[in-house]
């Protein structure tokens, strides 16, 4: 009965989206500035939970809690750091900065941006081609994470296959009615719904438990003292700052994510979210992560290593069946919703920023929204048989699906790497395009190799190794992109064609 | 618009952020207050903190590093 109910909660929530998807079409002008941006018209709320949304639906309910679980609940202090204050400050420091230009001269992507600078369609192209390489992976990571979901739901009664091109075929209708508008009304009922969800489970454990708060911390101390002490042998402060820095940083450059800066009505709506941050934070990754830890203090078992999630075992044991698989089922349609944002950013950057430069400049707007569309079926298709091609195993596919999902996994730190040179750009006249273009290429050269280049030893040293005194390659290889951009900036001259004087000085809306 | 001394003091305030997310001093400490760990408190009690100094820096310096004191020089 319960996989009943949870299959029906998904197909209801699919339908919902659909009717949030044709109401956004009705009200959408058949341009790609609203397509992609609805326009630059969102309001304080719909801008802090389609970001939040869009990033974190999944993570919150199972990657999150099932990492608590296993290591201890210190995590919360790295999304504090990460998405609390690092990733606000950025919010700042890059997307109030991108949202001026935007505003002034009508930017989409950060691409285009940059491009305009510099006064470069190489540099266009290659922010969009190196963004399109990290985000092809993700997408199928979503892809098989969600076809994978809903096998174990049905017990394989849908496939693996079936599940993803269900799945996938969804998304396209949506994402290709709906735009950013409707992504966006639906990220806000998905943010509202988790708040809700997460507090509810929170307080019901709490009061469903014999003893409460005490019987789970006496359960801790018994068998995992050490969750309860700040630190441990996962969670060192190298690995802490790690994590937290270049997650923050990659969050800002991924496309679904730095599109957005771009969408706010005002400078109001950019204040009062930059000021909300830390508080959105705590609201919902504090219960969220407490319940997986509860759940290792209640002597709950999870396998996770197997693919197993701890917050619906807490669910389960502790809360009515109807609750749990409301929650599960909500979980998993927002992991397939959060790849509807992906898939239209991936379209945009592809068609405005590789196509519309190279191919055909003379697009007229009606036709560049068609083709915007268009853009967005050729990306979801092309992911979604990679991801079946690569689960398949088929002939080839142990090893080429095997680095594609490797790829997915490390595109946070693919896209840290952009960010450095970004802001020298935004912030630094003398930086020229030579410049930025040395800077994210040698990072993004260096990041990969060091990840998927055999570790090497030379003498006592080990090159390409994943970690160094402690701290991730990517933290090493971001400042080593920094480094490049300034150093081969201060040795060349600047583009004359470049629009320096557009992009500084700029004057408060 | 702020002035230098308020373009360094905000620089400074969200380095303090920044820095103290994590409470270092902390390390270690395994004391329960009210059912949760006492650095579990610290960090709610930061995250508060933080938003009470964008909210302030929103309504007081939003601006400085990015817009010109003197207006639009292009």
């Amino acid at each position: 009965m319960t996989v009943g109910l949870q299959m029906g909660i998904v197909v209801g929530y699919l339908f919902v989206a659909l009717g949030v998807g044709l109401a956004a079409y009705r009200v959408t002008d058949r341009a790609a500035e609203d397509f992609y941006l609805a326009s630059r018209t969102f309001g304080t709320v719909v801008l802090l939970f389609t970001v939040f949304a869009t990033l974190l639906s999944a993570f919150t309910f199972f990657g999150g809690p099932d990492t608590a679980y296993a290591f201890g609940p210190e995590w919360i202090l790295v999304m504090g750091l990460m998405d609390g204050l690092i990733f606000a400050v950025l919010w700042y420091v890059v997307g109030y900065k991108q949202w001026l230009l935007g505003q002034r001269y009508g930017y989409v992507t950060l691409g285009e941006l940059l491009g305009d600078r510099f006064g470069s369609r190489a540099i266009r192209a290659l922010v969009a081609g190196v963004s399109l390489f990290w985000l092809f992976p993700y997408v199928m990571l979503q892809q098989i994470g969600a076809g994978g979901a809903l096998a174990a739901l049905t017990d394989g009664t849908v496939p693996f296959a079936a599940g993803a091109t269900l799945i996938t075929g969804f998304m396209i209708v949506y994402v290709v009615l709906a735009g950013m508008r409707g992504i966006a009304w639906t990220d806000t009922l998905q943010g509202a719904f988790m708040l809700v969800a997460v507090w509810s489970a929170l307080l019901w454990v709490l009061a469903a438990v014999d003893g409460g708060i005490g019987t789970i911390n006496a359960g801790l101390a018994a068998t995992n003292p050490e969750f309860l002490a700040l630190g441990s042998e996962f969670y060192t402060p190298g690995t802490m700052l790690t994590f937290a820095i270049s997650i923050a940083f990659g969050v800002a450059m991924f496309p679904q994510v730095n599109q957005r800066f771009f969408t706010a009505a005002s400078e109001t709506v950019l204040k009062r979210s930059f000021a909300l941050w830390p508080l959105l934070v705590v609201l919902l990754f504090v219960p969220a992560f407490l319940l997986g830890t509860w759940g290792r203090g209640l002597g709950l078992e999870a396998d996770i290593g197997a693919g197993e999630s701890i917050l619906p075992v807490v669910l389960a044991e502790y809360t009515p069946a109807w609750f749990a698989a409301l929650v599960v089922a909500g979980a998993i349609a927002a992991m397939m919703s959060s790849s509807d944002s992906m898939l239209l950013s991936g379209s945009s950057y592809f068609t405005r920023d590789i196509y519309r430069p190279l191919v055909d400049e003379g697009l007229s707007g009606t036709a560049e929204d068609r083709l915007g569309r268009a853009g967005v079926v050729v990306f979801a298709v092309g992911a979604l048989l990679a991801s079946v091609w690569a689960e398949a195993e088929a002939f080839g596919a142990a090893t080429v699906g095997s680095i594609l999902v490797d790829i997915g996994d490390l595109a946070f730190g693919g896209f840290a790497q952009l960010a450095l040179p970004v802001v020298v750009a935004l912030y630094w006249r003398r930086t020229t395009g030579t410049g930025l273009a040395a800077g994210i290429g040698a990072s993004q050269v260096v990041y990969i190799a060091f990840n998927f280049l055999p570790e090497v030893a030379v003498g006592s040293f080990s090159l390409f190794s994943d970690t160094y005194l402690g701290w991730g390659i990517s933290i090493y290889c971001m400042l080593f992109g920094l480094l490049v951009t300034v150093a081969v900036s201060a040795a060349t001259t600047v583009n004359p064609e470049a629009n320096v004087d557009d992009h500084f000085g700029l004057r408060a809306d | 618009m702020a002035s230098t001394a308020e373009r360094y003091g905000w620089a400074m305030v969200m380095a303090t952020l920044l820095a103290l997310a994590v409470p270092w001093f902390l390390w270690g400490v395994d004391r329960v207050v009210w059912g949760l760990p006492l650095w579990l408190w610290w960090h709610v009690g930061w995250m508060l903190v933080a938003s009470v100094a964008f909210w302030a820096f929103s309504r007081r310096a939003w601006g400085i590093w990015i817009v010109d004191a003197g207006g639009e020089t292009a």
